[in-house]
């Protein structure tokens, strides 16, 4: 498999590792390292980049996450796993804030999510060839055989965030998570 | 922000919110009823981005109201005269051409509508045009493909086209309509001065429509009233249908 061409520097990532590195709470960041995407239970909600920020108010924990897309519907699930989380690790004062800005983008996926996206079946948009902005009609590098002889069926695929290609190598039918 | 300022603010989130609401629920009836499998989803995930602006928007009207009430209370809790969404999103959806030619109307002028309300001095309201416009992207490039398809496509769906732009049309103008509460919101450079995106608007549309070989209506007639509570016959149907589940178990969670 290929995995070559994921983008490892882009300036998204890198003010999101920044903010977290200046942290004074690593240890709370590394208890919500375990906390998965419930729909795509390989990636945290770090790697993917809904995971904002981490604050201490008044003895309180403030958890900052941000939706992908505005109708995602797992925001309500991974709420919870973010208060079960901490709770198991014996904090119970947590809230949960939604926080719209910045909006998300695929720019926040770590290199470490996107190469766990590929490895899942998921193509990355770091990884596809071409420069168009929204999801392209073919090109974008089979997360099986690594072919670029793809092309899209849908644009819209499995949840709100992927759009749907198929292989013309392997034959197989894979999802592509799509930029925005 | 001062009580009326609030208020203000509060009534046309409300509006936002209900625009989205509304056109959600229509296309979430299109969910098992799309021509083929793949066209269902991307319909239903249409629907899902606009019912998730809906609840961003009605989060925020419920912070700025600050008297307990829940996004739920906006959304299934108000009656029709209280729901304050353009005429266009209510429509029923009609056949696959209708549902996509109204799409298209909206997902023109969101791509010009959103851009602006991101500049909005509410942070909030600009917070959520932010990640609304990048959905609309994707939004706008599908209905502008079904219009060509459709449009220049076979005989019947061609005629099914022109036809569904020829009902359509008359409820467009509402949409370039400002209010007075809307004007004075605007002065403030809060919500967008939607009279200034009509000319651009047309423009963009009427290039979809001549490359589609489908006709732009002549402006022969006009429906409006929605931003004032004045509906058409269509949504207290849906609501009835949107609202049974809450008001029939008051309070129940799960």
């Amino acid at each position: 498999m290929r995995a070559s061409g994921i983008v490892q520097d882009n300036a998204v990532w890198l003010k999101r590792l920044t903010h977290r590195k200046q942290s004074q709470h690593p240890e709370i960041w590394a208890i919500l390292d375990e906390v998965k995407d419930p729909e795509i239970p390989v990636v945290s909600i770090w790697d993917l980049g809904i995971l904002c920020d981490v604050s201490l108010e008044s003895g309180q924990y403030i958890i900052s996450i941000t939706p992908t897309y505005s109708g995602c519907p797992a925001m309500d699930t991974i709420s919870a796993d973010v208060t079960a989380a901490l709770n198991a690790a014996n904090i119970d004062k947590v809230v949960v804030n939604m926080q719209l800005a910045p909006a998300w983008t695929t720019d926040s996926l770590s290199p470490l999510g996107s190469r766990q996206l590929l490895e899942y079946g998921i193509a990355s948009p770091q990884n596809k060839v071409g420069g168009c902005a929204l999801t392209p009609e073919v090109g974008i590098r089979c997360p099986r055989c690594g072919s670029e002889q793809t092309e899209r069926i849908s644009e819209f695929g499995s949840t709100a965030c992927k759009a749907l290609f198929k292989c013309a190598n392997c034959l197989e039918p894979f999802d592509y998570f799509k930029q925005i | 922000m001062n009580e009326t300022a609030k208020q203000t603010t509060l009534d046309y989130t409300l509006r936002l919110a209900d625009d989205s609401l509304v056109l959600g629920h229509r296309l979430t009836e299109w969910t098992s009823n799309g021509p083929f499998l793949e066209e269902d989803i991307a319909l239903s995930n249409v629907a899902l981005d606009y019912i998730g602006r809906a609840r961003m928007y009605y989060a925020y009207a419920a912070e700025l109201s600050a008297d307990g009430k829940t996004e739920d209370d906006f959304a299934y809790l108000r009656d029709e005269r209280a729901f304050r969404n353009l005429l266009i999103n209510e429509l029923p959806r009609g056949d696959f051409a209708y549902s996509m030619v109204r799409q298209l109307f909206i997902d023109v002028f969101n791509s010009m509508y959103l851009p602006k309300l991101m500049q909005s001095n509410d942070k909030t309201l600009a917070a959520i045009a932010a990640k609304g416009i990048k959905e609309t992207q994707y939004h706008l490039r599908r209905s502008r493909d079904w219009t060509l398809r459709l449009g220049d496509g076979t005989d019947e769906s061609h005629r099914r086209m022109q036809k569904a732009i020829d009902s359509l049309w008359g409820y467009t103008h509402e949409l370039f309509e400002l209010d007075e509460l809307e004007q004075q919101l605007v002065v403030q450079g809060i919500a967008v001065d939607s009279t200034k995106l009509k000319a651009g608007w047309l423009t963009h549309v009427e290039g979809i429509l001549a490359e589609a070989t489908l006709k732009r209506p002549e402006d022969d007639w006009a429906v409006r009233g929605g931003r004032s509570g004045y509906h058409t016959e269509n949504l207290g149907h849906l609501l009835t249908q949107m609202q049974f589940i809450h008001r029939s178990h008051p309070g129940c969670k799960w």
